[in-house]
């Protein structure tokens, strides 16, 4: 059943794989028959059960699930900060640890985890001086990225100066700031008010769109997975599983609120619901 | 509630007017209530004393006569706070410093061991904490030793140190030094395990993301996550380094420290000397905590404000 469903979710999505010059899009992330369990006391968890997808260059993906589905445990497989216990995974080519160390990925955790000791501008200077960039380059690069996630005149204040939303909007700018292709995010709105929340999607669209970055997003918002993704990863729990693959083409690439009224939306929404209801039913 | 609001203030100076402004009332009026204590205490425990005196001379006597033959009594069971502070003057102001008699030479020695013991103390603390929290054969190894050392009573080990020192040539400031660092190195490698432990698994996890090294982890995350908790044990630490010094002066039989000042007016009966030297410990052990709490506002000044370090 599981192995069926993701061969016919990655079968149905071959034709749609084509970037805006219609030749096949680079795959950036490889995964096939990907497992892992966590030993416990009682009995093992199995965490992730033979998970296959591939993530093409440009793409915006969202994994979607219930608590327990594997989502952000799929994500810090791709960001090496969990291994895989069987399957294989290669990360722009290459291994998850050999990817990291080329700091390969910007992560976005759900908590903006900024140092309390460091104002916005060291905070997000953290990665360039672990990266060894000169002074004046990390200057040039910590104005550049506030102003793209709209903090300019912030570079003073404190992490506590700042609301939740412009502290993961920091964040955000912290994991582009060394200029990785790859960005994923770990439900990075999940603890923001609705009103934030759409507001930052719209934003983050918009830096998507102007960096070209292939993003890996999870979250457990369906309108919030339908209205910034151009491909939806349905998983469910016990044992961590990808149940479907939903592709996002019939809606535009530029994409604003009012979206969330069309039927094309609605539908989408729609047959998310449904994959998460089966993966549900299956227990 | 003062306090509250006075951490919300982001200027790290901002608490030095929180001494002069809301807590002047309150302190005055503890100390008040002490001396009046203090000023009770000398009647009731000298009063003995003085009505032996009066029968022995034959003498008619009244109660005010009691009272202040109590406050002035040479060798008083408890000295009157007036005495104790005609004898600081007169130590402290009116003889030269270089002079054996000078109080403030005495605490200078004192003081001399107390900082250097301190200082070592707390860079054995801080070494240690930096090994146990980096190599688990160090957690499991050390930190029972680390505990065990302290239930070893101070006063019976301080003349073993001073003595086996002694064979070794090495006598005066030294030894003092030493047992203040004995005493303070754990508040200090206690405080700094915890704070070097404090960085939530958020923030290693995303150091691990940039690929950051052993190093990179210690400098920009573990180090200054930890500094709330250094400058917390560095007060409890120079506190009981100003006791370790005059503990080391005890047994020495020191000619010189606020100790050996202690001991010779034991030796004598002195007791106004023997209080004298006591505030002149206390006052000195104050401003060293005040010194270690100013230089802890003004680093967490530079480094985020007040508020950032009193949240963690």
């Amino acid at each position: 059943m599981t192995e069926g469903a993701v061969a016919e979710g990655l079968r149905a999505d071959q034709p749609s794989r084509r970037d805006a010059t219609g030749q096949a899009a680079e795959t950036i992330i490889t995964m096939r028959e990907l497992s892992l369990s966590f030993r416990t006391a009682e009995q093992p968890v199995h965490a992730l059960s033979e998970v296959s997808l591939d993530i093409a260059r440009g793409d915006f993906v969202s994994l979607i699930g219930p608590s327990g589905c594997g989502k952000t445990t799929l994500l810090r497989v791709i960001a090496d900060l969990e291994r895989a216990s069987a399957g294989r995974i290669t990360v722009n080519g290459l291994s998850p640890e050999a990817n990291r160390l080329a700091r390969g990925y910007g992560y976005v955790f759900q908590a903006p985890a900024l140092y309390p000791w460091r104002n916005v501008e060291r905070n997000l200077q953290l990665p360039l001086e672990i990266i060894g960039l000169p002074k004046e380059e990390r200057a040039a690069r910590a104005r550049r990225y506030l102003e793209m996630v709209g903090l300019s005149g912030f570079e003073k204040k404190y992490p506590w100066q700042l609301s939740g939303g412009m502290q993961q909007r920091v964040s955000i700018a912290r994991a582009l700031s060394f200029e990785p292709k790859l960005l994923l995010m770990d439900e990075p709105f999940g603890a923001l008010d609705e009103i934030t929340r759409d507001k930052l999607n719209v934003e983050l669209l918009e830096l998507w769109a102007r960096t070209g970055k292939t993003v890996v997003f999870v979250t457990h918002s369906i309108p919030e997975a339908v209205f910034l993704s151009t491909r939806i990863v349905v998983m469910s729990p016990r044992p961590g599983r990808v149940t479907r693959i939903i592709d996002c083409a019939r809606l535009p690439r530029e994409r604003n609120l009012d979206l969330r009224e069309t039927p094309e939306f609605l539908e989408i929404a729609h047959e998310v619901r449904e994959g998460l209801r089966a993966g549900h039913s299956y227990d | 509630m003062t306090d509250v609001l006075a951490q919300a203030r982001p200027a790290g100076l901002a608490g030095l007017g929180r001494l002069g402004g809301g807590r002047a009332l309150p302190l005055a009026t503890v100390l008040l209530a002490i001396l009046a204590l203090w000023y009770a205490g000398a009647v009731y425990l000298n009063a003995p004393q003085v009505i032996e005196r009066f029968e022995r001379a034959h003498q008619d006597w009244s109660s005010l006569d009691l009272v202040a033959a109590a406050w002035s009594m040479e060798r008083p069971v408890l000295p009157a706070p007036d005495q104790v502070a005609m004898e600081l003057k007169k130590t402290v102001f009116d003889t030269r410093i270089t002079s054996k008699r000078s109080l403030v030479y005495h605490a200078w020695v004192t003081l001399s061991a107390t900082l250097v013991g301190f200082v070592l103390g707390s860079l054995l603390g801080i070494l240690l904490a930096v090994g146990v929290v980096h190599l688990r054969t160090l957690d499991r190894s050390l930190l029972p030793w680390i505990i065990a050392s302290q239930t070893v009573p101070i006063l019976a080990i301080a003349p073993m140190i001073v003595v086996v020192l002694g064979n070794l040539g090495l006598t005066g400031l030294l030894p003092k030094a030493i047992i203040s660092m004995y005493l303070c190195f754990f508040p200090v490698a206690i405080g700094m395990v915890k704070g070097l432990r404090s960085p939530e698994t958020l923030q290693l996890d995303l150091m691990r993301t940039y690929s950051a090294g052993a190093a990179q982890v210690f400098w920009k995350l573990r180090w200054p996550a930890s500094l709330p908790f250094l400058f917390a044990s560095l007060k409890v630490a120079v506190a009981i380094s100003l006791v370790g010094a005059i503990v080391g002066e005890l047994p020495t039989g020191a000619v010189a420290g606020l100790g050996a000042r202690l001991l010779t007016g034991s030796y004598y009966g002195q007791t106004v000397q023997i209080w004298a030297a006591l505030v002149m410990a206390s006052l000195l052990g104050m401003a060293l905590v005040f010194a270690v709490g100013l230089a802890e506002r003004l680093t967490l000044r530079a480094t985020g404000g007040a508020v950032a370090g009193a949240d963690r």
